[in-house]
């Protein structure tokens, strides 16, 4: 009897979430159903499904927001903030933990309590100061301030990891006659993988996503990530929603297809970052 | 002796190596900022002004009676406030059915996280034509003026679509941290409860949530801090619209100094926003921990 009572339970909770994850969803569906559509088609009835598949407005939109342009920039600053960002805080990180100086608990605590400021506390000071150094307008800035924003937590994580390896090993590569650096990249670094890991995926998301510091930052169109492409292209072709539908799936097919191959380890270090 | 003083000076050799890049980095793009940021709100600097003088405290004066400024806090106040208690009761909701051994469970969860990897710009246009043109075109069939006229052009009902769209966009996110509470709770205390008789809610109630605690301060410390700094979904769905309804904090702050040009001033702001979302971060974060119990 109990075994029938928790049967039916457990049907209606999983029809109910079916429900709720299709309607969850349906953004997403009615955005690619409608970007093969034509305008009006689109305006008189969002829900109908296409009744041919043409690819003309995903052509008009690749080209309207230079898309290759767009994910070329993209990548390019996503790829070396995100190497930068994880060299420097880990050699930070390791040197903190290994060295208990007075100097280096200030430091550590300096990086921690900075977490708390928001982006936007910074921004105004930010575009004041390099904006009169003439250093705005330029990606190689951008990337220095990725990398400059991503310590803090980067260092915080590492040190929480580094502070549980054992001394020994590194002790023995010492005797060996490594100097420390060598130490550091042959013995330490390998052992960090997992939380590598961790602030590798949070890092790429938050740099791929991210929208209000480029946008203080690269002004030339020629610069532009690809959500400073999408905005602009949104912006500037306001009337035509069908193209736009198509520009919506471009920007996002990179990011799908990345979840779906590594969907475990994004869902596991998106949490384990939250976490702590 | 001269051992001593080979070894101070290969470890500040050490230091320099180690240390350098992370720390040049740090200082340049947030420290020296920050500092000069603080400075800032002292004078009344304008980017298109060559000189400037100090003004003492008036830009914080100021910000306390710019009524435009104190109604758009309130907003952003309310906008938090509700985006914060309907995001985590739907995530806690999906989590609590997400992990009753339902089949397919990963796969279901994977499809509520999909927000999560997408910027707000982007999610912003997609909610965007959804509010202008499939919610209208319901409206339409059904016949149910409310939903005949886009949320985006109403005062009231824009603001209402932010939060949707901000419940829709965290909830899985949150949904992934307290799954990994219920994960985390002890089978032992679960079978101990059952034994002592406790079922269905009065378990939910008395002897999960209790223990969930944790969960509940990491997920209310992130809605709360990222709602005070919702930006780009402000942008792209409302763009603070109709009549400045929707403009945010952030977005305000935005428009004073870029736009205006007011730079001391929005900084002003951007101090006094900080202040206030580090308060009631931490006060939060107290509050709830008065709840914690030891499993």
């Amino acid at each position: 009897m109990i075994g029938k009572k928790n049967r039916i339970l457990r049907l209606v909770k999983t029809v109910f979430i079916i429900i709720l994850l299709i309607l969850f969803n349906l953004p997403f569906f009615l955005m690619v159903n409608n970007s093969f559509k034509t305008t009006q088609q689109f305006v008189d009835d969002p829900f109908a499904l296409p009744k041919s598949i043409s690819f003309k407005n995903y052509i008009d939109a690749f080209k309207k927001m230079s898309f290759l342009r767009g994910l070329g920039n993209s990548f390019v600053i996503m790829t070396i903030s995100v190497f930068l960002i994880i060299v420097s805080s880990s050699m930070a990180a390791y040197f903190l933990v290994r060295n208990k100086w007075r100097l280096n608990k200030i430091l550590y605590a300096v990086y921690v309590a900075s977490m708390i400021v928001p982006f936007q506390a910074i921004m105004i000071p930010l575009v004041s100061i390099y904006g009169k150094l003439k250093l705005l307008n330029n990606k190689w800035i951008l990337i220095f301030m990725y990398m400059g924003f991503g310590q803090a937590f980067a260092v915080f994580i590492f040190h929480g990891f580094i502070k549980s390896i054992p001394l020994e090993m590194e002790e023995a590569a010492l005797i060996d006659g490594c100097n420390r650096i060598k130490t550091f990249f042959l013995i330490v670094l390998p052992l960090l993988k997992p939380v590598i890991v961790t602030i590798l995926i949070l890092d790429v998301l938050w740099i791929w996503n991210d929208y209000l510091l480029p946008s203080l930052i690269l002004l030339s169109p020629s610069e532009r990530t690809l959500p400073l492409s999408t905005y602009s292209f949104f912006t500037s072709y306001s009337v035509d929603y069908a193209p736009l539908m198509a520009g919506l799936v471009l920007t996002i097919i990179p990011v799908v297809v990345a979840y779906i191959f590594c969907q475990k380890q994004i869902v596991k270090g998106v949490v384990q970052g939250a976490i702590k | 002796m001269k051992k001593a003083i080979r070894k101070k000076r290969n470890d500040v050799g050490a230091f320099f190596v180690f240390m350098s890049p992370s720390l040049f980095a740090f200082i340049c793009v947030l420290i020296i900022p920050m500092l000069y940021g603080f400075y800032l709100t002292f004078t009344d600097y304008r980017p298109i002004a060559d000189t400037y003088s100090f003004v003492g405290l008036s830009n914080y004066k100021a910000v306390f009676t710019d009524k435009e400024f104190i109604g758009q806090f309130m907003k952003t106040l309310g906008y938090v406030f509700f985006s914060t208690i309907f995001s985590n009761a739907v995530a806690f909701m999906l989590a609590y059915i997400l992990t009753s051994g339902l089949r397919a469970q990963n796969f279901l969860r994977a499809g509520f996280f999909t927000p999560n990897l997408i910027g707000g710009i982007i999610l912003g246009y997609i909610w965007k034509f959804i509010f202008a043109n499939v919610v209208t075109n319901i409206g339409k069939r059904l016949n149910y003026g409310p939903l005949m006229t886009s949320f985006l052009t109403h005062p009231d009902r824009a603001i209402l679509a932010m939060i949707i769209v901000t419940v829709w966009q965290y909830a899985g996110y949150f949904m992934m941290i307290y799954i990994a509470g219920f994960v985390g709770i002890p089978r032992d205390v679960i079978e101990a409860a059952e034994i002592d008789g406790a079922t269905g809610i009065k378990k939910l109630f008395r002897v999960t949530i209790p223990l969930m605690v944790p969960s509940f301060i990491i997920c209310f410390f992130i809605s709360i801090s990222r709602g005070f700094m919702a930006y780009d979904l402000n942008l792209a769905l409302t763009d603070g619209d109709p009549y400045g309804s929707t403009r945010l904090a952030s977005m305000h702050i935005y428009q004073k100094a870029f736009q205006a040009n007011q730079y001391a001033a929005g900084q002003a702001e951007a101090i006094i926003l900080f202040i206030v979302v580090a308060v009631v971060s931490v006060t939060q974060v107290m509050l709830t921990k008065r709840f914690e119990v030891e499993s």
